[in-house]
């Protein structure tokens, strides 16, 4: 065994692999939620080294809001059948037959209809009992006290007040009928060390977090990249080209990118070493005020 | 391995990790200035982005308490409501690295009542910074929080003395308040205490040295934190793993799965089941990238083992020579973490390592003064108390002492009405009775003797308010049952009262005994083959779920007899409820004493409607579709 994986690192592997293995063995009908994103990749090369040479013993599941990236969408269904596990892919039907779409309904209800309540809905038409997701404690304030199992009431309510203690490794996995589990297993990683991971175990990833020439708008501040005909441009608003990268992926016109020059993961570590800003600061829908990532976790966005 | 170093940007390499990985934890009084201490760690290593610190400074010009200066302390109050009240209501982690390290810091409030988030912040850290205010010297808090520490097993201990500046940066101060210190933690287990003089808000020893104290030598905090040595020895203790799963990587083999908690382990190796202690060779170990000869604490590994034995779920695998504790009765420390009391005598759901079973508290033996290690009686434990305790769980469980072995040695404990976590404990010993006592086997067993009398034994519980009928309903049930030739038992509430409960009283603590006792009463008349009727208010949900547990599945009947509380009321056969409201009696049930309905009753009664023996009949009647009656 001849891995290049510092003790740091192999430490983080080990107890996520431990917590994916409490939510395989004490839950009915676990899910992991798969995001395309790059804690979604680490999250499912987790899952296949623990249960290697098996398969995973739950499906994986997309909440598609329709408004991703259309490489994310290639990516996701390239990787499925790369790795050969089950994929659920969750549309909110009835939100796009209302309409809802992020340029015209807005960052928030966008979010909280194609993200928040697909969610919910894809929780409950299956029954799942459990769901894993990518979620990191350092990516924002309210996060930071984040339980690594996080009840949820009735109706995916999540109660900052009502929360179980944690104690060592001994996860309090009991619910009851209508209850169920949020499950972060990347808890405890930061954005550098999900990186130094991808590089240590060259996990492939959408090609949109390397830089590379893309058109691109200047939309408040944040660079849109143009990536299907709905996205209406402005008069006098022609697309540039820009070397740019994406520090983390949603719907595209939502996320702002960034301009790199960091075209491999090696260049992105090192980059980092010199960031200045946050990853989610690319995203508008944290923008409104500063506790508004609090408030979408109450409401069920995860 | 390289260290992680902005300087390898320019080189071409990628910059890898740190080398390793410290979590410790910050504690002490409120204001102390925990969380501005950790603002200034993050603030100082760089690790607040200039998106975050644009939030810092507009959320300090709203809630700050700095003046005009950013509030480093709003970096870590995380969540929206505690941020307007000022103070730490729960535990935060937060993240950051040096070329050295790798630090998780929890960052645990100080306020009195949240002894347990602090409790829970230590439960995973080996390390434990205690900040405290120079002008306010030795505190409470921190002679609390030191033995908290102590407690959760953590051996390192930083005293930062805060606010130096606000002492003029003098000697004096901080060289008194090490030595109240030095003398208070004397008598605690901790392998290092070293104090450093700092300014949080100012940054003097911090992460670099102060011009302002040159009379001190001593590493700044960020050194000691880079280079404290933190080896918890968990490489040379006994083999131990949990099994977390039971993988089948082909049909004809099953490999158990886990994460090390301690030693290590090489293909050829001879492990113990401990339940049941059977010992077999260990003929593979899988790693997380293929095959391996030999795996060590912290490892993720799936183990094949060359006799085929029962092993599942639950069960702690160990190195022979030096095997866990198996046993079902054992001493330990618990801290209480929820608004209800610890009752002793009420079941609680168990977990320790991954074996989940059944617990009760058999006594408090004392709860300790957590501000200066005295001992104090106490009948219950409430939130935030520290007890030394006895326990029983319905099966044996393996563990190690904690103070051996931190990882199989600590149990949480579950209420099973809520399912909140209402207990920490860490085990201490296995009492000797538990392994000396043994069931000792009978003559003539409960199908034999069940056999002679026609029938199949069983608890038939009447529960429901005070004068809502259960006595005349079980008394008319009986006459029934002994007018067929049954064999039956009456235990009545009131009547054991007058006789085994005669020492008890109506508190919470003592109805849960009470109905114990009644519970233990009642098995050994079914094991003698009798049917028994027991007529008890029994007002709590836990109390006859313990009496169910004590049977099998097919030998408890709840029976609830349901009439309103204003029919008992008007009924008040024993003119109680009078006394009641008058004041005269306390913890009455239905009057300032809460009754908790069944939630899932074999049988409900309802009075309103039917004389006491047509619904005798519905019981008989349900006895024999159930097979009881012969």
């Amino acid at each position: 065994m001849t891995r290049n994986l510092s003790a740091h690192l192999r430490r983080l592997e080990a107890e996520s692999i431990s917590i994916i293995y409490e939510v395989a063995s004490e839950f009915r009908h676990p899910v992991m939620l798969y995001s395309i994103g790059k804690d979604s990749g680490v999250m499912l090369h987790l899952a296949s080294k623990a249960f290697q040479p098996g398969r995973l013993p739950f499906p994986l599941m997309h909440v598609d809001t329709t408004w991703k990236f259309q490489e994310m969408i290639a990516f996701r269904d390239q990787i499925a059948k790369e790795f050969g596990f089950e994929l659920i892919v969750h549309v909110n039907k009835e939100g796009l037959e209302r309409g809802i779409n992020p340029i015209d309904s807005g960052s928030a209800v966008h979010t909280n209809v194609m993200k928040t309540e697909a969610l919910r809905q894809a929780l409950d038409a299956h029954g799942f009992d459990a769901a894993m997701g990518g979620a990191r404690r350092d990516e924002e304030k309210s996060r930071a006290k984040e339980r690594i199992f996080s009840f949820r009431g009735p109706n995916h309510t999540w109660d900052p007040r009502n929360q179980r203690p944690e104690l060592w490794h001994l996860f309090n996995t009991k619910i009851r009928r209508g209850e169920s589990m949020r499950v972060f297993p990347l808890s405890n990683w930061t954005e550098l060390d999900v990186w130094q991971y991808i590089f240590a175990e060259d996990i492939p990833l959408p090609s949109l977090y390397f830089a590379q020439e893309r058109p691109v708008v200047n939309r408040a501040g944040s660079l849109i990249m143009v990536d299907d005909e709905r996205f209406r441009l402005e008069p006098g608003e022609p697309p540039q080209m820009r070397r740019v990268r994406f520090r983390t992926l949603g719907c595209y016109p939502l996320c702002g990118a960034i301009e790199s020059d960091a075209a491999t993961v090696a260049d992105i570590v090192r980059e980092m070493h010199s960031a200045r800003t946050s990853e989610r600061q690319g995203r508008l829908i944290d923008g409104d005020r500063s506790a508004s990532m609090e408030r979408k976790k109450r409401e069920g966005y995860f | 391995m390289e260290m992680l170093d902005r300087r390898d940007a320019s080189t071409g390499d990628i910059p890898v990790a740190s080398k390793d990985l410290l979590r410790f934890l910050t504690c002490g009084s409120v204001d102390d200035g925990k969380s501005t201490l950790i603002g200034r760690l993050l603030y100082d290593t760089k690790l607040i982005l200039e998106d975050h610190m644009a939030t810092l400074e507009s959320d300090s010009r709203k809630f700050g308490t700095t003046g005009d200066e950013v509030d480093l302390a709003l970096l870590l109050d995380g969540l929206e409501a505690e941020r307007e009240q000022g103070i730490t209501i729960d535990v935060a982690y937060r993240f950051f690295a040096t070329g050295r390290r790798s630090f998780i810091v929890a960052d645990t409030p100080g306020h009195e009542q949240y002894t347990r988030n602090m409790a829970t912040g230590a439960s995973n850290t080996e390390f434990a910074v205690l900040v405290l205010d120079a002008r306010a010297g030795l505190r409470t808090q921190t002679q609390r929080h030191s033995i908290i520490c102590s407690l959760l097993g953590i051996c390192h201990i930083v005293l930062a003395v805060n606010k130096m500046d606000l002492v003029g940066h003098d000697k004096e101060v901080f060289d008194r308040i090490v030595r109240d210190y030095v003398a208070f933690a004397d008598s605690l287990p901790f392998t290092s205490v070293v104090p450093v003089p700092i300014s949080a808000r100012f940054g003097d020893n911090v992460t670099s040295r102060s011009p302002n104290t040159p009379w001190y030598d001593g590493p700044t905090l960020l050194e000691h934190l880079e280079t404290v040595d933190i080896e918890s020895h968990v490489m040379a203790k006994p083999f131990r793993l949990a099994v977390q799963r039971v993988n089948r990587p082909s049909a004809d083999c099953r490999g158990f799965a886990g994460r090390i908690a301690s030693g290590r382990v090489h293909t050829g190796d001879q492990i113990v089941v401990a339940r049941g202690g059977t010992v077999s060779t260990v003929s593979r170990i899988m790693g997380v990238d293929g095959d391996v000869e030999e795996a060590g604490a912290g490892d993720i590994v799936t183990v094949e083992l060359a006799e085929n034995i029962d092993v599942a779920r639950g069960d702690l695998l160990g190195d022979p020579r030096e095997r866990p504790v198996v046993a079902d009765q054992f001493a330990a420390h618990i801290i209480w973490m929820a608004e209800e009391p610890l009752l002793p005598g009420r079941s609680y759901l168990m977990r320790v390592g991954t074996a989940w079973t059944l617990a009760s508290v058999s006594a408090i033996k004392h709860k300790i003064d957590v501000a200066d290690m005295t001992h104090l009686a106490a009948p219950t434990l409430s939130l935030n108390d520290i007890g030394v305790c006895n326990l029983s769980t319905s099966v044996p469980v393996a563990f190690d002492p904690y103070e051996e072995n931190r990882e199989t040695g600590c149990f949480i404990l579950v209420d099973r009405e809520t399912d909140h976590t209402v207990g920490a404990g860490m085990i201490s010993f296995a009492l000797r009775r538990a392994t000396n006592i043994h069931h000792e086997p009978l003559a003539a067993d409960k199908s034999l003797r069940a056999h002679m009398k026609h029938q199949n034994p069983c608890i038939l519980w009447f529960t429901g308010l005070s004068g809502s009928g259960k006595s005349t309903i079980a008394r008319a049930l009986e006459d029934r049952l002994t007018g067929a030739g049954y064999h039956t038992y009456m235990l009545d509430g009131d009547n054991l009262r007058h006789g085994i409960n005669r020492d008890l009283g109506f508190t919470d603590a003592d109805r849960v005994e009470n109905i114990r006792r009644a519970g233990e009463v009642a098995k050994l008349f079914v094991d003698s083959g009798l049917i028994v009727l027991c007529a008890l208010i029994s007002p709590f949900r836990a109390g006859r779920h313990m009496v169910r547990d004590l049977v099998e599945d097919d030998e408890f009947f709840e029976v609830f007899v349901e009439t309103p509380l204003e029919e008992c009321m008007r009924r008040d056969p024993k003119g109680l409820y009078l006394k009641a409201k008058s004041g005269a009696l306390k913890n009455f049930t239905g009057v300032d004493s809460p009754y908790e309905v069944p939630e899932h009753p074999d049988l409900t009664l309802h009075t309103l409607e039917a004389s006491p023996e047509a619904l005798a009949e519905i019981v008989l009647r349900r006895l024999r579709d159930t097979g009881h009656l012969l």
